[in-house]
C-alpha cells in the first residue's frame, strides 16, 4: 500500500502512523456534554467505502494528513495537510 | 445420525452412502421467535444455546454467504483463558470450560486441543506484568505456571536463547490453552442447532432492521422479511453497517488482521507460542501447516487482505525469536475483518432498541470465546438478564468510564490496540 | 530414458546428483524431475494422507506430487519441487513423507483402509475418551500429516530483501510477456520483466512449433538478448511474482543461489516489493488433469508436461505413452513423441467427432478409466463404444484442456470469469488497478494469439503511462485454434483423485454435497480439495465442476473459491529476512555505553536502547551486592547515571506556553524563564500517558523530557495536538533525544562533583531545586537541571552527544575521588520506589491522575487534552485501586510484583482480589523491601494490612498499607 504524502510524494505504507477516522479534528469544547465527547472519542461511522482517515508521515516529514480512501478497494483518492484542511475551516 | 467410530466403519463397509445433511437448507418462515444474524461461530453457537439452554426452537439464523466464512474459519484456531481484568478472567474461564465439553455436547470433533500456549517475556517489567496475569488467570481458578529461561528452553528448545534482539526472560505457561478445528467449530455448532428445530438460512443478506416504536418487528433481507421481536446481532467485521439500519452508531472500527499458513511440515512445534515483543504467534496445525499471524495492518478496511508491511513484520518476528522455521514456506495468507472497539473487549448489551441484542466488537480475538459467546448472549437474549459471567461488557462503559476493560493498557481511544 | 537430439540440455555437460543415497546422472539444465525420469525412475513421492505412490504430474511449479528435501541438517530445504529445482554437482535429494522407504512406506497401510477415511471422517470420531485426543489420537494424525520436515535447527542461509521501481512490470516471458516487454522496451519506459523459470520462452521452449522461422526456443533468446541489450529493462529470471498488492505493489520471490552449490557470495533468495506505474500479467496457463479410477499412478502426467520433458529436457517418461485428452492440443503430444521415434500406443480422445489423423491407434470417443501398476503405471483401460481394451504403457499423457492462470488477478478479491468455449475461468478486467493481462492468462491459446495480445497489452499501457509506442510487425506464428470439450470425470466406481496431494477424490468431493457442505468453500474445506501445495492449482476447476455437476448447479453460478497470496509458497526466512538474531530491531546505544561495556556492566534492554543493570566491583558476586551499594553510594555520597535515554522534546514558539498548557494537564505559561516543572500528560481519554519534567529555557523555548519508553508516541501525540487541533499556534517542536547526552549526577555531594568540573561555580542560590540554565564544563556549552528521581540533591548535565563519552568518564573520576561512582537501573529503581516516584510500572496505561493521587494537577482553570474524559465518572472514587505503598509485616519478608492483593480475611479469589503490586525492590536505607501498587480506596487505608499472595512463586505474606513516599517525606534532602 502506498499514499500520498503532499510535501514528500508518494510513499510506502510503512513511512507512515495510522490514527484513524478524520473525525479526530474536530475536537468538542471542554463542556459541549458527556453526548458529544463520546461520540468524538469513540463513536464512528466505519464506513464500507469512501472514508477519511488521519495519517502521519512519521518516518519522513512528520507532517499529519488526512487521506480520502475506499475502505473495501483501499483505493486512494486524495490526502490533504492537516493544517490546510484547519486552516481553512478557521 | 450420531456419530462414532462404529458409524464410520459401518458406513465405510457400506460404500459412505448413508451419511446424510450436517444441517438443513430450510426456506425462511414468515416469522421467528427470535432471530440471530450472522452464521459465524458466535451466532452459530448463540442459535444452539438458545435451542438447547433456553428451549427457544422456533429460530432462525441468517446469513448472507455460507456458515462459517466470516472470521471463524479464518483465524489461528488459538482457544485460551488467559485474561486478567475483570469482565474478560470470568468470560474466558467460563467459555474454556465449554471448550472443554464441546465435543462430547456436540457430538462433532472439533480438535480441541488442550497443547499448552506460552506468552514469552522479555525484561523484568514484562515478568512482573505476566506474573500479574498469571496470579489473576489462578485466581480466576484456571492455570498458569510460571517458567524461568530454563524452563522455556525445556520445553521450546528451538527457541533463539543466544543471540536474539530481545532475549527471553521466561514464559507463562497456560497448560490448558491450545488450539481447534476453526471451521468444525461453526459446523458442530451449525448442526447441534439444526438437530434442535434451529433453521440456518444461508445466502440470506439482512438488508434492513424494522422498527417500530423503539421496538423491533423484524428484519428485510434478500429473501423477503421475516418478522421477529428479538434479534440478535453477532456479524463481527460487519456490526457498524448492521447497527446502522438501526440507525445507531457503535464504538467501533473495523481492521484487518491478516494470518499465514505454511506447507505441511512434520511435527516440530508441540504447543502454542505467543511472542509479544514481535507481534507473533503461531501454532502447528494437525495437517503439519505452521498457523501464524501478527498486529493489524493498522488502517480500516473492509477488504480481507492485507498489504505486504506486516505480512513482513511477521515473518521477521518468526526469524528472530525462532529461526529454524526459516525454510518453511508460507502457503496462503489472509485478512479477516475486524470489529476493533476503543479498550479491546467486546460488548454483549442490549442496545438502545427494544429486542435488538448486540454482540460485537471481539476484537482480533473472538475464535476462542464462541461457545462463551453464545451462551451468555442466548441468556441475556432470552431472558433479558446479563448471565453472571458475562457482565462486564456493556455498551455504556466508554460513555460513563466505569468498567473499561484494557488489557493492553493501550488507552480506550481508538486505534491503539 | 533420454532421446537422441531432443532437448535443451548441455549433453557436454554431465552432473550427478544423489536421491535418496543413489547416485545419478543428469546434464547441465536438467531438473531434478527431468534428471530423474531420464534415470527411468517414476516413483518421486508420497501422498499426502492414503501415502500412495507418485511421480511427477507436471514439470513447473505448480507440482503437487514431487516434493522433496533438498541438502540436510539445518541447510535442509523442505517441500521443493523437483520440476522446478535444477540439478548441480553434488546436489543431494531425498524423498518425504515415506518410512521406512519410498518404495516400502508402512503408512501405505492407509490406502487399504479408504473407505473409513473419507472426507471430513475425523469430525466424526476419535471423540472418546476425552483424554485420548492430546494424549493419542492427535499424536498418530500429526506423525501421519505432514510432508518434509525442519531440522529444528536454525539454518546458516542468508536470505535478502529488496525493493524495486518501475514504470511497467511485466510478469511472464512467454511468447505474450516478451512481445508486451519488446514493445514497452523499445518504447523507452522503465521495464522489470520477470519470470519464474530458469530461461525465457515459457511454452515457446517446450514446443515444437516456431516463430518467424526459428525454433520457439531461439526466438525467445533473440528476444531477450534484444531486451537485455536496453539500459531501460531488468530481466529478473527465477523470480516469481508472489502477490499483488494495493497501489501496483507487487512481492516477488527471486531464486538466487538455490541452483548451484551453497557459496557465501550470494543469498539463496532475494524477496523483492517492486512498485510498478503499471502491469502486464502473462502468467500463462496450466494444463489440468482428468479423473478417472487411479489416475495417480507414476508415470501418468499432463500432456503438456510429457512435450515438455521430451521436447526440452530430452527424456521420454516412458518407452511407450498412451495420450488422453479432450482437445487438439493433446494431439500434439502424440506427434512429438512420434516424430521423436518414441512408442506412441495410443490416442484417446474423449470427443467423438474428433479429427486425429496420426501413424499410431487411435481411439475417438472413448475414455482411460482406469489403470495398473504399483509403484508406476503398467497399463491402462480404455472404455470405447464396443467395450474395454487394456494397453499397456509406461506413462500415460493426459490432458483436460488448459486453465488460464488468473492467481494474481485475484489476489486484491477480484472474482475470475467463466468462459464457455474454453471451458475454464479468465481474468476479470481491472481486477487488478494498472494491469493488463495478456496471452493464455487470458485465454488466447495459440502463439500468434499470446504475440498479438503481448504488443496490445503494451500498446494500452504505453498510452497509460502517456508514451507512445511504434507497433512493430507481429512475428510469425502459429495460431491453432483451440478445440475442446469438457471432461471432468470418467465415471466408474473407483477413486478418481483430483487433488492428488491431499488425496481428494471424486467420491469425497460428492459425499460432501450429500452431507450439505455444498458451498464451494464449504467443500474445500470438508475435503481439503485445493488446500495442498499447490493451493488447487491442478484440480479446482475440475472439482468445482463436479461439485456443480452434483448439486445441479451451473459452474459460474457454483463460483470459485478464492486465490490468495503467495502464488506459489514463500519461505519466512525470504520475507523475514534480515531480522534473525538481533537485527529484528534496530539497536540504540547511549554515549557512556563502550565505556559502561568495560566496566562489565550487564546491560539490558529498555525499549530500543541498552542500559546498564549495575556496576559490579570486585568482591560483589550477586546484583543485589551491587545494588545495595549503588543505593548506599547515591544516598551517602553521590552517583552518576546516563539517563540520555528519556525523550527530550525541543518546544519552541511565541506559543510555546500556550501549547505546553494544553497537552499538559498542569500551567506551564507560569513557569519562569530558568525554571523547571514536572508535568502530567494525559490522553483523549483522560488516563495517563506519560510524566516528566519541562525545563523554560527562555520565555519562547522549552525542553521536554518523556520516559524512555513514550519517547516516540508523546512526540507524535505533540505533533497531532499542534496539526490538528491547535496550528494557530505559532510553535514548532523536534526531538533532541540523540543530540543531547544527559547524565544524573545525584546525592550529597553531587554539586561538590559539578563543581569540580563547572566552568563557573554553583550554589544554592545561583542553582536553588528545579532550577535550569546554560552552564560551560570544560568549554563545552552544557545545560544544568536540579531535578532528582531519588529524592536527594541532585542534577542533570546535558552536553551535546559529540561529548557525552568523555563527560561520562569525568563525571566518573571526580565521582570516584568523593567516594561515589557510576550506578545502574536496578538502583535508580530502588532509589524511585524508596521516594514513591512512577514509572511506567505504575502509569501502565490503565491508571487516572486520581488513581495516582494527582488529579489535583489537572488545572481547572484551562482545557486540556484528556480534561474532560478524566472527568467522567468511572474514572474517579472510592472504588478504583490507588496508588499505595507496602511494607511487610508477616513472617515472610519479601514482595513480589505482579502479586494480588486481599483482605487477610479473604481466599485469594478473583472476587476478592483488591489490588496489585507494581514494583518492588530492597531499601538498604531501610533494610526491608519496599513495594508500590495499586489498592481499592488505597488512600483511605494507609495504616491498614492487606494479604498479598502471588500463585505464580509461592510467596503469601502480609503487609502495611502506606503513602507511595518513605524516603524524606518532606523533601529537605533535595532541597538542601
Amino acid at each position: 500500500m502506498r499514499l500520498i504524502c503532499p510535501v514528500c510524494g508518494e510513499r510506502d505504507r510503512r513511512e507512515f502512523y495510522y490514527m484513524g477516522d478524520a473525525v479526530a479534528l474536530q475536537r468538542p469544547e471542554p463542556d459541549a456534554g458527556a453526548a458529544e465527547w463520546d461520540d468524538y472519542v469513540h463513536l464512528r461511522e466505519n464506513p464500507a467505502g469512501v472514508t477519511r482517515d488521519l495519517w502521519q508521515h512519521e518516518a519522513g516529514c512528520a507532517a499529519w494528513i488526512v487521506v480520502r480512501r475506499n475502505t473495501v478497494t483501499h483505493e486512494v483518492l486524495e490526502s490533504v495537510l492537516a493544517t490546510d484542511l484547519k486552516g481553512a475551516s478557521a | 445420525m450420531r456419530f462414532s467410530g462404529l458409524r464410520i466403519l459401518k458406513e465405510g463397509l457400506t460404500g459412505n452412502k448413508g451419511w446424510s445433511p450436517h444441517w438443513r437448507d430450510p426456506e425462511p418462515k414468515a416469522e421467528y421467535d427470535a432471530i440471530v444474524i450472522g452464521g459465524g461461530g458466535h451466532g452459530l453457537s448463540t442459535a444452539y444455546y438458545l435451542a438447547k439452554n433456553h428451549g427457544m426452537t422456533n429460530i432462525a439464523v441468517l446469513e448472507k454467504g455460507y456458515i462459517g466464512g466470516g472470521n471463524v474459519g479464518r483465524n489461528t484456531t488459538i482457544v485460551r483463558a488467559n485474561y486478567f481484568l475483570n469482565g474478560n478472567s470470568e468470560f474466558y474461564s467460563h467459555s474454556l470450560k465449554l471448550w472443554e465439553g464441546l465435543e462430547e455436547d456436540l457430538n462433532y470433533n472439533v480438535m480441541h486441543s488442550q497443547r499448552g500456549l506460552i506468552n514469552l517475556f522479555h525484561s523484568d517489567g514484562q515478568r512482573d506484568a505476566f506474573v500479574r496475569r498469571g496470579n489473576a488467570m489462578v485466581n480466576q481458578g484456571d492455570d498458569a505456571v510460571l517458567l524461568d529461561t530454563a524452563g522455556v528452553r525445556k520445553i521450546l528448545p528451538y527457541l533463539d536463547f543466544d543471540n536474539t534482539r530481545f532475549p527471553i526472560y521466561g514464559g507463562l505457561l497456560h497448560p490448558r490453552g491450545g488450539t481447534a478445528r476453526h471451521d468444525a467449530v461453526a459446523w458442530g455448532f451449525a448442526r447441534g442447532a439444526d438437530m434442535r428445530g434451529v433453521d440456518i438460512i444461508q445466502n440470506c443478506e439482512v438488508t434492513g432492521i424494522d422498527i417500530e416504536n423503539g421496538a423491533v418487528t423484524g428484519v428485510q433481507t434478500t429473501r423477503g422479511a421475516i418478522k421477529s421481536k428479538k434479534i440478535g446481532l453477532t456479524v463481527a467485521g460487519r456490526s457498524g453497517q448492521l447497527a446502522a439500519m438501526a440507525g445507531m452508531r457503535l464504538p467501533i472500527e473495523s481492521h484487518v488482521l491478516q494470518a499465514f499458513v505454511t506447507e505441511g511440515l512434520k511435527p516440530v512445534i508441540d504447543h502454542v507460542i505467543s511472542f509479544g515483543m514481535g507481534h507473533f504467534y503461531i501454532s502447528q496445525s494437525d495437517k503439519g501447516g505452521l498457523v501464524f499471524g501478527g498486529d493489524l495492518d493498522f488502517y480500516a478496511s473492509y477488504a480481507s487482505r492485507g498489504n505486504l508491511p506486516m505480512k513482513e513484520h511477521v515473518m521477521e518476528a518468526g526469524m528472530t525469536l525462532m529461526p529454524m522455521i526459516g525454510e518453511a514456506k508460507v502457503l496462503r495468507s489472509w485478512g479477516g475483518i475486524m470489529d476493533m472497539t476503543p479498550d479491546g473487549s467486546p460488548i454483549i448489551d442490549k442496545s438502545p432498541v427494544e429486542g435488538l441484542y448486540l454482540n460485537c466488537g471481539w476484537c482480533y480475538g473472538g475464535f476462542k470465546a464462541v461457545p462463551g459467546s453464545g451462551s451468555v448472549f442466548s441468556h441475556l437474549m432470552a431472558t433479558g438478564r446479563h448471565h453472571s459471567e458475562a457482565t462486564g461488557f456493556r455498551l455504556d462503559r466508554f460513555r460513563t468510564g466505569v468498567g473499561i476493560i484494557d488489557e493492553e493498557g493501550t488507552g480506550s481511544q481508538h486505534n491503539l490496540h | 530414458m533420454r532421446v537422441n537430439g531432443k532437448g535443451l540440455i548441455d549433453r557436454s555437460r554431465p552432473v550427478s546428483f544423489t536421491f535418496d543415497g543413489t547416485r545419478l546422472q543428469g546434464f547441465a539444465g536438467d531438473t531434478v524431475a527431468s534428471a530423474l525420469l531420464a534415470n527411468d525412475i517414476r516413483l518421486m513421492a508420497r501422498s499426502f494422507k492414503y501415502h500412495r505412490p507418485r511421480g511427477v504430474l507436471s514439470a513447473g511449479s505448480e507440482e503437487p506430487n514431487a516434493l522433496i528435501t533438498v541438502k540436510r541438517g539445518s541447510d535442509a530445504e523442505p517441500n521443493v519441487r523437483a520440476t522446478v529445482q535444477e540439478i548441480y554437482e553434488g546436489l543431494e535429494v531425498r524423498s518425504q513423507n515415506a518410512w521406512p522407504s519410498l518404495g516400502f512406506d508402512a503408512l501405505g497401510v492407509n490406502d487399504l483402509a479408504a473407505p473409513f477415511f473419507s472426507a471430513g471422517f475425523y469430525y466424526k470420531t476419535f471423540m472418546w475418551p476425552r483424554a485420548f485426543w492430546e494424549r493419542v489420537y492427535e499424536p498418530l494424525i500429526r506423525r501421519a500429516a505432514g510432508l518434509g520436515g525442519v531440522s529444528g535447527t536454525a539454518s546458516a542461509a542468508e536470505y535478502e530483501k529488496a525493493f524495486a521501481f518501475c514504470d511497467l512490470l511485466v510478469i511472464g516471458a512467454g511468447p505474450a510477456g516478451l512481445m508486451a516487454a519488446l514493445e514497452a522496451g523499445r518504447a523507452g519506459v522503465d521495464v522489470i520483466l520477470a519470470d519464474e523459470d530458469v530461461q525465457a520462452g515459457g511454452r515457446l521452449l517446450s514446443e515444437t512449433h516456431g516463430v518467424e522461422g526459428l525454433s520457439g526456443s531461439d526466438w525467445a533468446a533473440r528476444a531477450i538478448a534484444e531486451l537485455a541489450s536496453m539500459e531501460n529493462v531488468r530481466i529478473m529470471a527465477r523470480t516469481t511474482v508472489t502477490g499483488a498488492y494495493d497501489q501496483s505493489t507487487f512481492g516477488a520471490l527471486e531464486r538466487v543461489s538455490q541452483h548451484h552449490a551453497p557459496s557465501k557470495d550470494a543469498p539463496r533468495a532475494c524477496f523483492w516489493r517492486i512498485v510498478a506505474k503499471r502491469s502486464i500479467l502473462a502468467a500463462g496457463a496450466l494444463e489440468r488433469p482428468v479423473a478417472f479410477q487411479n489416475n495417480d499412478r507414476p508415470g501418468i502426467m499432463t500432456a503438456s508436461a510429457v512435450r515438455s520433458y521430451l521436447n526440452r529436457w530430452g527424456v521420454a517418461p516412458g518407452r511407450n505413452v498412451v495420450v488422453f485428452g479432450n482437445n487438439d492440443d493433446a494431439h500434439r503430444t502424440a506427434h512429438d513423441l512420434r516424430a521423436a521415434g518414441v512408442h506412441v500406443a495410443a490416442l484417446v480422445d474423449s470427443r467423438p467427432d474428433a479429427r486425429v489423423t496420426g501413424d499410431f491407434p487411435v481411439f475417438t470417443g472413448a475414455q482411460v478409466c482406469g489403470s495398473t501398476g504399483r509403484q508406476g503405471l503398467e497399463a491402462v483401460t480404455i472404455r470405447t463404444q464396443s467395450g474395454t481394451e487394456k494397453i499397456a504403457t509406461e506413462c500415460l499423457a493426459m490432458s483436460g484442456g488448459w486453465n488460464p492462470s488468473v492467481h494474481l488477478t485475484c489476489h486484491m478479491n477480484g472474482r475470475p470469469e467463466w468462459r464457455d468455449d474454453i471451458a475454464s475461468f479468465v481474468p476479470k478486467g481491472g481486477a487488478i488497478p494498472g494491469m493488463v493481462t495478456a496471452g493464455a492468462c487470458n485465454g488466447a491459446f495459440s502463439t500468434h494469439g499470446a504475440l498479438a495480445e503481448g504488443q496490445a497489452a503494451a500498446m494500452e499501457t504505453l498510452e497509460a503511462l502517456g508514451k507512445k509506442g511504434a507497433k512493430s510487425d507481429l512475428p510469425d506464428a502459429e495460431d491453432t485454434p483451440y478445440r475442446m470439450s469438457p471432461l471432468w470425470a470418467v465415471g466408474g466406481t473407483g477413486r478418481a483423485w483430483l487433488d492428488f496431494q491431499n488425496d481428494v477424490t471424486v467420491k469425497d468431493v460428492k459425499q460432501a454435497a450429500k452431507e450439505n457442505f455444498r458451498s464451494v468453500e464449504h467443500m474445500k474445506r470438508y475435503t481439503t480439495q485445493g488446500m495442498a501445495t499447490d493451493q488447487g492449482k491442478n484440480s479446482n476447476v475440475n472439482a468445482l465442476a463436479i461439485l456443480a455437476d452434483v448439486t445441479g448447479r451451473g459452474i459460474p453460478e457454483t463460483g470459485t473459491t478464492t486465490f490468495r497470496p503467495p502464488y506459489s509458497p514463500v519461505p519466512i526466512a525470504a520475507m523475514g529476512a534480515g531480522a534473525q538474531g538481533k537485527g529484528f530491531a534496530p539497536e540504540r546505544l547511549t554515549t557512556s555505553h563502550h565505556s559502561t561495556v568495560k566496566r562489565k556492566a550487564p546491560m539490558i534492554e529498555a525499549g530500543m536502547w541498552y542500559r546498564p543493570s549495575y556496576f559490579p566491583v570486585p568482591g560483589e558476586s550477586h546484583w543485589r551486592q551491587s545494588c545495595d551499594r549503588e543505593v548506599n553510594m547515591v544516598r551517602d555520597t553521590v552517583g552518576v547515571c546516563d539517563v540520555s535515554t528519556l525523550g527530550k522534546i525541543d518546544v519552541q514558539g511565541p506559543d510555546a506556553a500556550a501549547f505546553l498548557d494544553f497537552v499538559y494537564t498542569n500551567t506551564f505559561s507560569t513557569l519562569k524563564p530558568g525554571r523547571v516543572r514536572y508535568g502530567l500528560m494525559l490522553r483523549e481519554d483522560g488516563t495517563v500517558m506519560d510524566d516528566g519534567t519541562t525545563a523554560r529555557l527562555s520565555d519562547t523555548h522549552y525542553v521536554m523530557t518523556t520516559t524512555t519508553a513514550a519517547a516516540g508516541a508523546v512526540m507524535r501525540h505533540l505533533e497531532f495536538v499542534h496539526q490538528c487541533l491547535r496550528p494557530e499556534l505559532d510553535v514548532s517542536m523536534i526531538s533532541v533525544t540523540e543530540q543531547w547526552a544527559q547524565f544524573a549526577v545525584a546525592g550529597p555531594k553531587s554539586r561538590e562533583l559539578l563543581n569540580g568540573l563547572l566552568d563557573m561555580l554553583i550554589d544554592n542560590d545561583s542553582f536553588p531545586f528545579m532550577a535550569c540554565g546554560p552552564v560551560s564544563v570544560g568549554g563545552v556549552d552544557a545545560r544544568l537541571f536540579r531535578i532528582s528521581f531519588s529524592g536527594e540533591h541532585a542534577y542533570e548535565i546535558a552536553v551535546p552527544a559529540r561529548y557525552g563519552a568523555s563527560l561520562f568518564e569525568a563525571l566518573n573520576e571526580k565521582a570516584a575521588a568523593l567516594g561515589g561512582g557510576p550506578y545502574g537501573m536496578e538502583a535508580l529503581n530502588v532509589l524511585r520506589i524508596e521516594k514513591g516516584f512512577i514509572t511506567h510500572a505504575e502509569i501502565h496505561g490503565r491508571v487516572t491522575a486520581f488513581d495516582i493521587g494527582m488529579e489535583r494537577m489537572i488545572s481547572a482553570k484551562k482545557d486540556c487534552i484528556g480534561q474532560t474524559m478524566a472527568a467522567r465518572p468511572g474514572l474517579l472514587g472510592a472504588e478504583r485501586e490507588q496508588l499505595v505503598g507496602l511494607k511487610p509485616i508477616g513472617a515472610v519478608k519479601q514482595l513480589t510484583a505482579g502479586a494480588h492483593l486481599f483482605d487477610p480475611e479473604n481466599p485469594a479469589t478473583r472476587e476478592h482480589s483488591e489490588g496489585y503490586v507494581t514494583s518492588v525492590g530492597f531499601s538498604p536505607t531501610m533494610g526491608v523491601f519496599l513495594g508500590m501498587g495499586f489498592l481499592k480506596n488505597g488512600r483511605a487505608r494507609h495504616g491498614q494490612t492487606v494479604k498479598l499472595v502471588d500463585h505464580m512463586r509461592g510467596i503469601e505474606t502480609l503487609c502495611e498499607v502506606h503513602g507511595p513516599v518513605l524516603h524524606d517525606p518532606e523533601g529537605g534532602k533535595t532541597r538542601g
